[in-house]
């Protein structure tokens, strides 16, 4: 099998119901990539996460609104990986004001974004274009190059 | 005795052992299906168990919101003086307590049967 080069773009409303497909197709990304299944797990979540704060917190709920999703391997870099950007177009929420809660204050809710920042090697909020927020995750992989070259 | 929930929802069934009640747990739990898992749960407490057993070897996913609804069950389940344990946990769902502490928080043990013996 070639190796992954070009991204891969998901569009998808903010149902819930959308959230395993989403997964499923990231976790054979993260397989394909050469991601151990541990880390595999970890980038699943995240994004899961990101994708839940954006149908409860920017879209409030409401399910027919448009969520982009663009999946970039990251080849040929020192060390490979997975760039993930999620974009979405509901209420922008201040970037200074998105931070994980304090977890010795056990308590429902408020752990996402303390997931993604634990589980990715970078998180980054922006605001979008014209409205909404643009999310930018990466994670390294050391060991993706080697399974990167075993595929081509 | 045995009860089914109905399909759909993650709770499959409640047995009791006693005034313990096992529940079975499967499937993957996240937004798409929190609120219902969180409703089943804390009207378990309605019985008066004196204890809950929560058996996750068939949960293959959850993320935050499901971890919410443990959370707000074990809020309730302390206030009612109710026991609560989480079994034989998969290693992708204990990870998610391990990420955020929680797994210090809840009695989590590696077998069903282990988690029905005395305190």
């Amino acid at each position: 099998m070639k190796p992954l080069r070009k991204p891969v773009q998901l569009k998808i409303l903010s149902v819930p119901s959308h959230l395993p497909i989403v997964r499923a197709a990231l976790e054979k990304m993260c397989e394909l990539i050469g991601f151990e299944s541990e880390v595999a797990g970890n980038v699943v979540l995240s994004v899961d996460e990101a994708l839940t704060n954006v149908i409860r917190h920017a879209y409030e709920g409401k399910e027919d609104q448009p969520i982009d999703i663009v999946l970039t391997p990251l080849c040929g870099q020192e060390p490979d990986g997975l760039r993930i950007e999620l974009r979405d177009y509901g209420r922008h929420v201040d970037p200074g004001r998105i931070r994980s809660r304090d977890l010795a204050d056990v308590r429902p809710g408020g752990l996402g974004v303390h997931i993604m920042t634990e589980c990715m090697d970078s998180v980054s909020f922006s605001p979008g274009e014209g409205g909404g927020t643009q999310l930018t995750m990466v994670k390294r992989c050391k060991q993706c190059a080697s399974k990167q070259e075993t595929m081509k | 005795m045995t009860r089914h929930a109905p399909s759909g929802s993650p709770v499959r069934s409640v047995r009791w052992d006693g005034k313990t009640a096992v529940v079975e747990v499967a499937g993957e739990i996240d937004l798409n299906c929190s609120n219902e898992f969180q409703g089943d749960l804390l009207k378990l407490l309605d019985h008066r168990p004196d204890r809950l057993v929560l058996d996750l070897a068939n949960v293959t996913y959850m993320d935050s919101s499901g971890i919410a609804s443990l959370v707000k069950l074990l809020s309730r389940s302390r206030k009612g003086g109710v026991g609560l344990r989480l079994a034989a946990m998969r290693d992708r769902v204990r990870s998610v307590f391990e990420i955020t502490r929680l797994d210090t928080v809840f009695d989590i043990r590696p077998t069903v049967a282990d988690s029905l013996e005395p305190s």
